[in-house]
Order: structure tokens, then C-alpha cells, then sequence
């Protein structure tokens, strides 16, 4: 794996993402500074960390959404790159428009910063071969502004042709309310783009990849992408 | 030249803020308050240009940062 990490002024996560990606892959990221105009030759995935790119300022991600980097993170995704965007990053690929919709305000107001339980919807991507379809991971989560809000029209799309990946369920993997803490619509928290090589989702895989840590379940996704990208090479 | 952009959420999308500024001004006693919704508003100074020029600049601005348009409609007013 040879990973890009998109480094926005005022993000916070992108050193939990690099040494996720170390652990798992043997590799060290690039970390690629958001006023750059080119990826490092040979990147196979490029990732955008969480944290607060600029403060949040306009909205979420919107400003990064528009940092010269994209243009070549627009490029590279265009060529069928992998995209993995976490948390702010998430919100980063939904303003670039790489990926529909938008996140807004958690419904209850409250920034939620606490472990959720996530069913995988599918395991044929390469960002969930490492988990089975109907699997459900603990991951932490850590975001004011994830509640998933698109058109009817798009989210019929997303359902319909399966690009819902990841769900907030209960830790049976069942639906509930009570644990779509954000109000995002159909319990989203993870969209992959029509092609298949773009993900975005708002809780933290990196954070769980470490038995120090707690739970392990993050590192599946890591774990699957790495033996995608080094069968490909 | 003077400008404003004003953006507001479109019908139907939930505002969660809004909603927890109406509760605020009922508590407040401010009575007759059917709803509120939150947007934004940009005062702009626009170097130079004509009306038309401005316009097109402001329209500029909004499609391609102001407003996320999937939830957000946008107003120009070009003053003086």
C-alpha cells in the first residue's frame, strides 16, 4: 500500500490514520500538504483524515473541498484510484463532490464522541473484503456533523444500487433509533461513489486497529484494502 | 460597490438549529414565533465592474463555495 495523506490546516486525525497505515501495511504514508498540486508517484490510495479543516469555517469541509490538492485527488479517483475519507474527510469528499449529499448538524445538537456499532453492508469492496456482509464492527466515533442528509432521488440511488456500506445499528446489527445517534438519514455512515473506489464515512477505523487501544474491528478495513492494493501491484 | 449573498436552507431540509433557536425565544417569552430557520449572510465589496460583470461574479461565488446547493438556495442583492 502506498498511501497519501492529505494534510488541511486545522484537521487533527491524519497521525492516527499514518500510523494505522504503517501498522497494517509495513509502509510509511506520504503526508501530502493540501497546497500541493500532485499526488507522490505511485500512490495507489489517497486518504483524507478527520479532524476540523479550517476551523469548520463556511461549512464543514468546504474549504478544503476547494484546496489546490484536490485537483489531483479529483484526478487520481477519475482514473479509478482509491479514496478512503474519514470523518471531516468524509465531509471534504461530499463538498468536492466525489461523493453525494452532504453531512449536517447532528439532529439532538450534541457532538457525539463515543464508541458505535457499524454493520457492514457488503464485503465485495475493496474497502470491506476484510469484514463479511452483515458483520457489525465497534468503532469509536467523533463528529458534530454527521448526520447524512441527500435528495430522495439520491438516496433511492445509494440504497438501490448498494452503495450504503456501512450502517449505525444496535451490536445485534439491528436497526434502531436509539443508535443512529446523528439522524442521518437510513442510518448512513458509510457511501462508496458509483465506480466503487471512493468511501467516505464518519466514524474512526483507525482508532480501533491496536489491542492496547480496546477493540480491534477497525483494522479489517485497513487490513482488506492492503491484500486489494498488493494483489493489484 | 457593495453586495450581499444570503443563503438559507431549502424547504424540507431539517435545521436543527433553527429548531433550537425557536425553542430558545419561546422560553424567552417572545410569543407569536411560528418558525425559524438559520442561513448566512455575506457582505461583499466588489472592486470594480459593471451591474451585469457583478452579478455574474456573486452567482460565481455562490455555485462554487457560498452555498452547498444539494441543501442551500442563495439570494444576490447588489447595492448602489
Amino acid at each position: 500500500m502506498k498511501a497519501a495523506v492529505i494534510v488541511f490546516p486545522g484537521i487533527n486525525r491524519e497521525r492516527d490514520m499514518a500510523r494505522t497505515l504503517k501498522l497494517v501495511s509495513g509502509r510509511e504514508p506520504a503526508m501530502v500538504w493540501h497546497a500541493d498540486t500532485a499526488l507522490p508517484a505511485g500512490t495507489d490510495i489517497v486518504v483524507l483524515p478527520g479532524g476540523f479543516s479550517y476551523g469548520d469555517y463556511l461549512r464543514c469541509g468546504a474549504i478544503a473541498a476547494r484546496a489546490p490538492v484536490m485537483g489531483a485527488v479529483r484526478a487520481f479517483a477519475a482514473k479509478g484510484g482509491l479514496v478512503l475519507g474519514v470523518c471531516n474527510g468524509f465531509q471534504i469528499l461530499c463538498e468536492a463532490g466525489l461523493l453525494p449529499g452532504v453531512l449536517m448538524r447532528n439532529a439532538r445538537l450534541k457532538f457525539v464522541c463515543r464508541d458505535v456499532y457499524l454493520r457492514v453492508e457488503r464485503s465485495d469492496t475493496p474497502f470491506t473484503r476484510g469484514y463479511d456482509a452483515g458483520q457489525v464492527i465497534c468503532v469509536p466515533t467523533a463528529h458534530g456533523e454527521g448526520n447524512y442528509v441527500a435528495d430522495t432521488d439520491t438516496i433511492a440511488r445509494l440504497e438501490g444500487e448498494g452503495r450504503v456500506v456501512f450502517r449505525y445499528t444496535a451490536p445485534d446489527g439491528a436497526l434502531a433509533p436509539e443508535w443512529s445517534f446523528n439522524g442521518a438519514t437510513n442510518a448512513i455512515a458509510g457511501i462508496v461513489n458509483a465506480r466503487g473506489n471512493v468511501l467516505g464515512m464518519m466514524p474512526h477505523p483507525e482508532n480501533h486497529v491496536e489491542t492496547a487501544l480496546g477493540p480491534t474491528d477497525g483494522r479489517g478495513l485497513f487490513q482488506g484494502l492492503e491484500e486489494y492494493l498488493d494483489r493489484a501491484a | 460597490m457593495k453586495a450581499q449573498v444570503t443563503v438559507t436552507l431549502k424547504s424540507g431540509i431539517l435545521d436543527p438549529q433553527g429548531k433550537a433557536i425557536e425553542g430558545a425565544l419561546k422560553s424567552l417569552g417572545v410569543d407569536g414565533i411560528a418558525s425559524v430557520r438559520q442561513g448566512k449572510v455575506f457582505d461583499i465589496e466588489i472592486a470594480d465592474g459593471d451591474r451585469a460583470g457583478i452579478e455574474a461574479k456573486l452567482r460565481e461565488a455562490a455555485e462554487k463555495l457560498l452555498a452547498n446547493t444539494v441543501i442551500e438556495n442563495y439570494r444576490i442583492q447588489i447595492n448602489g
